[in-house]
C-alpha cells in the first residue's frame, strides 16, 4: 500500500517535472542538435537531460525524507506520520449478571527508540476502573484491562463494545483512537494510527545515515576505522584484479597469436568464463580460508578470464591490412607485437578492464559478506545481524559510489589512453 | 640483376568441399626498374592475389617471384605496400606513422627526419604532421599511407587500389600526386585498380587479366602516364588513342564479365 502510494508520487513527480522544464526552461544555447528536425530514432541527438538527472536525485531524496520524517525536509512535505502523544478510549465491560460498565484507557504513545513511561491515572468509579498504558509509536500494545477491575474474565465478564462501537473475541474495529482486536482470551489489542512513515529500524531518515557515517568515520566499526574498512575491499580488488590482468592479457595474446596456447586453453577458458565469481566462495574457503589469500584469489579468478578474453578479442580484432603493412615496412614480429598488436588491442582491453573492475568489485562485496574481519561488505553483513540499517544503507551507499568512482577513473584513463577508440 | 620477375606462378586455392579455385595459372612478367604498370580486370581474375603473392603473404601454388636476383619467400621491407585503407596506426599522428620503416630498422630521427619531412611537404601533409589519424579525411590518409611507404624507401610499391575509395575529384587530384612521385622518385610501382582511367593515366604499361583461371589477357604500352606528370590529367585524357584504348579495354572487360555471367548461369 506504500509503496504504491510512493510509486504514484514518484511518477507524478517525474512528469510534473518534465512539464514544468519543458514550459519554464528555454533553450539559451542552440547547437548543432537543436536544429535537428529528426530526434526520435537519432540515438545520437538524444543526451542526458541534466534538469532530469538533478530531479531525479532531489527526488529520491524527497521522498526518502519525507516517508522517514527527515529533518531535511520541510514539514508540509512529510508523509502522514504516526500517532504521538496521549489519547484514550473507553471499553464497555458486560458482567455475567449482564450489567455493563464503561472504563476509560489513557494510552501515551512515545516516538520511535523513545522510552515509553509509565504512568499512573486514578481509578474512577464502577466495577470497571480507569487503565493507563504507555507504548511506543507504531507499535501495538495488548491491554490486560481487567487487572484492576472488580470483575474479571475469569469471573466471566467481557468486553462487548469500544467506544461505543461492540466488538467480540476474534473480532477487529477501528475508531479515530487507533484500531482494536479482541484477542481469543479477550484481551484487548491496541494500535494507535501508524500513519505511513517508515520506522528508522527499516529506513532511518538521510541525516541519520550521514550522522552515522560520521561517527564510523571518526569512530570507526567493528575495531576498524570507515576508511580501514573500504581500504580493504579497494586493496583487494586492485591486487585481485592487477594479478589476474598480469597473468590475463599475455595468456589472451597467446591465445590469440598461437594454435597451441589457444587449444590448449580454450577449453578452460571457455568453462571458466560462465561460472560466477561467486560460485567459486565456498570453494576458496575451503582451500585459502577467509584471509586476504582466499579473497585476491577469488578476485584474480574473477577478473582472469575477463582480460585473456579481452586480450584474445584485441588481438583478432587487428585488421590484417595494418600486419600486412608493418612487415612490408620491415617490422619484425617482436616490432608487429610492440608497436601494431599491443596498441590496436588497447581499446578492447581498457573495455574489459572496465566489465572486469566491476564484477570485481562486486564480487568482493559478497565474499566479505560470506566471511571477513573487514570490508565494506563485512560491514553491512554484521550491521544486518543487530538490524542497524543506518549502517547497511551508508555501506551501500559508499559501495555504489566507489564503484562508480573507480569506472569513472577507468573512463577518464581510456579516453586518454586511447583516444583513437571507435574512431577508424 | 636489378628488377622484379615473375615466373610461372599459379595459385590454387583448394575449397573445403574438394573442389578447387585456379586463381592464377602461369603468370608470367618482368618489370625493369622504374617501370609504371597498372592492373586491370573483372572481378576474380587474381589481381589482388597476384599482388598478395609479391608482396609475400602468400607463398605460391607453382612458380617464384625473383626480386633483384633473390627468390622472394615473405613479406620485405623491399617491397613495400599501399593498400585501399585501414592500414595505418591510429595510435601515431601522421610524422610518427610516415617513419614507421626507418625507426623499425632502428634509425636515429637524425638520420631519417629530413626525409620524412620532404616526403610529408611533397605530400601536401607538411602542416598535419602532429595530427592524429582519424582526424584526417579519406585523402589526406591515403597520402600518410604514400608517404609512409616512401619514406621505407622500397624498390617497388605495390598498390592495392589505393585511390578505390576516395570521391572522384580526391581520386584525381591523388592520380596526379601518384605520377609525381613516381617521377621523382623513379621507383618500380604496380598499381591495381577497377578504374580503367586509372589504369590508362597511370600505366605506362597496363596489364588486362581474365578470369577463371586468372591470366595475363592482354598488354599494352601507354604514352598516357610520361603525358600526366607534367601536364593537367584532363588534358591528358583527350590525347590521340586515349578515347580509343578505353573503349578497346572497356570492351574487353565487358566481354569476360559477359562471359562469367554466361557460364554461371550454364552451370544453374
Amino acid at each position: 500500500m506504500i509503496g504504491l502510494m510512493i510509486l504514484l508520487v514518484y511518477v507524478a513527480i517525474f512528469i510534473l517535472s518534465f512539464l514544468a522544464v519543458r514550459f519554464l526552461v528555454h533553450k539559451t544555447t542552440r547547437d548543432f542538435t537543436s536544429l535537428k528536425t529528426v530526434t526520435f530514432g537519432d540515438e545520437s541527438a538524444v543526451t542526458a537531460n541534466r534538469w532530469a538527472s538533478v530531479v531525479s536525485v532531489v527526488t529520491i531524496f524527497l521522498i526518502w525524507g519525507s516517508f522517514t520524517g527527515s529533518a531535511l525536509v520541510p514539514g508540509f512535505l512529510h508523509a502522514p506520520g504516526p500517532f504521538l502523544g496521549e489519547t484514550s478510549f473507553t471499553y464497555t465491560l458486560q458482567a455475567p449478571d449482564g450489567q455493563t460498565d464503561d472504563a476509560t484507557v489513557h494510552v501515551k504513545v512515545a516516538g520511535f527508540g523513545q522510552e515509553s513511561e509509565k504512568f499512573e491515572v486514578p481509578p474512577g468509579d464502577g466495577f470497571a476502573k480507569d487503565d493507563a498504558v504507555a507504548m511506543n509509536a507504531s507499535r501495538s500494545a495488548t491491554i490486560l484491562f481487567d487487572r484492576n477491575d472488580e470483575v474479571t474474565r475469569k469471573d466471566g465478564a467481557n468486553i462487548v463494545a469500544i467506544d461505543g462501537e461492540p466488538i467480540g473475541p476474534g473480532q477487529d474495529i477501528r475508531t479515530p483512537a487507533g484500531s482494536f482486536t479482541l484477542t481469543d482470551k479477550g484481551a484487548i489489542s491496541f494500535a494507535p494510527p501508524k500513519g505511513l512513515q517508515m520506522e528508522p529500524i527499516w529506513l532511518p531518515p538521510p541525516e541519520a545515515v550521514v550522522q552515522r557515517m560520521v561517527e564510523i568515520a571518526d569512530e570507526g566499526y567493528r575495531d576498524s576505522t570507515l576508511w580501514r574498512h573500504l581500504g580493504y575491499s579497494l586493496f583487494r580488488v586492485i591486487a585481485g584484479f592487477l594479478i589476474g590482468a598480469l597473468l590475463g592479457i599475455p595468456l589472451g595474446y597467446a591465445m590469440g597469436l598461437s594454435a597451441w596456447f589457444r587449444g590448449w586453453f580454450e577449453p578452460i577458458v571457455e568453462f571458466m568464463r560462465p561460472v560466477p565469481p561467486l560460485a567459486l566462495i565456498p570453494l576458496v574457503i575451503i582451500w585459502f580460508g577467509i584471509g586476504e589469500t582466499g579473497k585476491i584469489i577469488l578476485l584474480f579468478l574473477a577478473s582472469l578470464w575477463i582480460m585473456a578474453i579481452a586480450a584474445r578479442a584485441g588481438v583478432s580484432g587487428v585488421n590484417i591490412s595494418k600486419v600486412h603493412a608493418a612487415y612490408s615496412l620491415g617490422a619484425s614480429r617482436w616490432q608487429i607485437m610492440r608497436h601494431v598488436i599491443i596498441p590496436n588491442s588497447l581499446p578492447e582491453i581498457f573495455t574489459g578492464a572496465r566489465v572486469a573492475m566491476g564484477v570485481c568489485w562486486g564480487t568482493v562485496v559478497a565474499a566479505e559478506l560470506v566471511a571477513a574481519s573487514e570490508g565494506a561488505g563485512m560491514m553491512i553483513m554484521v550491521a544486518s545481524k543487530f538490524q542497524l540499517t543506518d549502517i547497511v544503507l551508508m555501506g551501500i551507499i559508499l559501495i555504489g559510489v566507489i564503484g562508480f568512482g573507480i569506472d569513472i577513473l577507468m573512463r577518464k584513463a581510456e579516453n586518454f589512453l586511447v583516444p583513437w577508440k571507435g574512431r577508424s | 640483376m636489378s628488377g622484379l620477375s615473375i615466373e610461372n606462378i599459379s595459385m590454387r586455392f583448394d575449397l573445403p568441399n574438394g573442389s578447387a579455385v585456379q586463381a592464377l595459372k602461369d603468370v608470367s612478367l618482368n618489370l625493369k626498374e622504374g617501370e609504371l604498370m597498372s592492373v586491370l580486370g573483372p572481378s576474380g581474375c587474381g589481381k589482388t592475389t597476384l599482388l598478395n603473392i609479391l608482396a609475400g603473404f602468400l607463398a605460391p601454388t607453382g612458380g617464384r617471384i625473383v626480386m633483384n636476383g633473390h627468390e622472394v619467400h615473405g613479406p620485405g621491407a623491399e617491397r613495400g605496400m599501399v593498400f585501399q585503407q585501414g592500414a595505418l596506426f591510429e595510435w601515431m599522428d601522421v610524422r610518427a606513422n610516415v617513419s614507421f620503416g626507418p625507426r623499425m630498422k632502428g634509425q636515429r630521427e637524425s638520420e631519417w627526419g629530413a626525409n620524412v619531412d620532404h616526403l610529408l611537404d611533397v605530400t601536401g601533409l607538411g602542416d598535419f604532421k602532429d595530427k592524429a589519424i582519424y582526424e584526417l579525411s579519406g585523402g589526406m590518409q591515403q597520402r600518410v599511407a604514400l608517404a609512409r611507404c616512401l619514406a621505407n624507401d622500397p624498390d617497388v610499391i605495390l598498390m592495392d587500389e589505393p585511390l578505390g575509395a576516395l570521391d572522384a575529384l580526391t581520386r584525381e587530384k591523388m592520380q596526379g600526386l601518384v605520377l609525381k612521385l613516381w617521377k621523382e622518385t623513379g621507383k618500380t610501382i604496380i598499381l591495381i585498380t577497377h578504374s580503367v582511367e586509372e589504369a590508362l593515366l597511370l600505366g605506362e604499361r597496363l596489364l588486362v587479366m581474365a578470369p577463371r583461371p586468372g591470366r595475363i589477357h592482354k598488354e599494352y604500352r601507354l604514352p598516357f602516364a610520361d603525358m600526366g606528370v607534367n601536364a593537367d590529367l584532363r588534358e591528358v585524357k583527350k590525347a590521340e588513342g586515349y578515347a580509343q584504348t578505353r573503349e578497346e579495354i572497356l570492351g574487353m572487360i565487358w566481354d569476360m564479365e559477359e562471359e562469367i555471367m554466361g557460364r554461371t548461369e550454364d552451370a544453374q
